[in-house]
């Protein structure tokens, strides 16, 4: 008996973004390293997950698809994450979880990031694709679609600068501020960002430009382009409406400016 | 012309932020941020007031419009919202659950 449950502890990776840490139980000793290598710096000992998740691996038959075929629904008060790599449930009060995957991390990766945009959303927060670093003791976010200069901004980032993701920032609401946090959610850079969190000073709307400045953008404009780029998965009305009220929130605490660059150093010269 | 009733609907979130009214339909996500002229009509759109009403009092006499002109406005500022079920149009007072509790 205290052989088999000194095994299941040691089965399970716990994973913390943002502080929130999730369970990852696997009885394959291949994927659990593969899992600790891919988080390495957000893997923690943390006893007490948000969320715990069995897992159970199949071999892939086919690369991983991306997000468009994604499903995301609550069913008699589980959520219920399907895409064609994976199928998972999850109950938030019971903080259990199940999760049939393809033995390749991408799966695992997005549950993830449907898990903590899901429970972010109940606390004010939100996962965004954004880079985000911290310089002098404050986070920075720039935010924009595909294309727009988020892995242009981020290698451009001086030597003082701690990246906390090229791809997608956490945003955790704390109070009357937030603060960014590092994640593991690599863009095109290809590198896990740095597990540390600070105030938020600004977020930054990207586009690239002849001369580099920063321009005010209207209440309107700021919370339509911040929603566009808000990771959300589910469409449940009632989650949308706390997505809507994050994102108004949030632009009435925080700087929102575009930042119009040329992508060279320079950039960061009006940073800060 | 034909008398419309206008009610803001429940499947919405909206928050005025910096003066801007935003409001985003939790059906389908769409956004809109509403001018001066538009955010006076919706906040007006209680179900019971009618919309010739809502124009002469709220814009014709604030914004100081002619009000054939401010009708026209006022009906394709209607007609858009009520594609994206934001807004509830009736030719009869509208009085139930699928309003917001504001224009209740």
């Amino acid at each position: 008996m205290t052989t088999s449950l000194t095994t299941a502890v040691n089965e399970s990776v716990s994973v913390e973004i943002g502080g929130m840490a999730i369970g990852l139980r696997t009885h394959d000793h291949s994927f659990r390293r593969q899992i600790e290598k891919r988080y390495a710096g957000f893997v923690g000992t943390s006893q007490s997950s948000q969320v715990e998740f069995d897992i159970d691996l199949y071999e892939p038959s086919q690369p991983a698809p991306d997000d468009d075929g994604l499903e995301v629904k609550i069913e008699a008060g589980e959520w219920v994450l399907k895409r064609g790599d994976f199928r998972a449930r999850w109950n938030p009060d019971a903080r259990q979880g199940h999760i049939r995957q393809s033995s390749t991390p991408y799966a695992i990766d997005c549950v993830l990031r449907i898990v903590h945009s899901l429970i972010l959303a109940r606390q004010g927060g939100f996962l965004v694709h954004a880079a985000s670093a911290i310089r002098g003791g404050k986070a920075f976010l720039f935010s924009g679609v595909s294309g727009a200069g988020k892995t242009t901004i981020s290698r451009l980032a001086p030597p003082d600068a701690t990246l906390l993701t090229d791809e997608i920032s956490y945003v955790r609401r704390e109070g009357n501020w937030y603060m960014a946090c590092g994640t593991p959610f690599a863009g095109e850079l290809a590198r896990v960002g740095e597990n540390q969190s600070a105030p938020l000073s600004a977020l930054f709307l990207l586009e690239k430009g002849l001369q580099n400045r920063i321009e005010p953008m209207s209440p309107g404009e700021a919370v339509q382009r911040l929603l566009r780029n808000i990771l959300f998965f589910a469409h449940d009305p009632d989650l949308v409406e706390l997505v809507f009220q994050s994102a108004c929130e949030f632009a009435s605490l925080v700087p929102i400016r575009r930042l119009i660059f040329v992508p060279d150093q320079r950039v960061w010269d009006i940073i800060g | 012309m034909a008398e419309k009733y206008i009610a803001r609907s429940a499947a919405i979130a909206a928050r005025m932020i910096g003066g801007e009214m935003m409001v985003m339909s939790t059906a389908d996500s769409t956004f809109f941020t509403l001018n001066e002229v538009a955010s006076a009509i919706w906040q007006a759109a209680d179900g019971r007031t009618p919309l010739s009403e809502i124009v002469a009092d709220k814009i014709c006499e604030e914004f100081d419009v002619d009000q054939e002109q401010a009708r026209r406005g006022a009906d394709r500022f209607v007609d858009e919202l009520s594609q994206h079920g934001i807004l509830l149009v009736s030719d009869r007072p509208l009085m139930d659950s699928s309003l917001s509790p504001e224009s209740r």
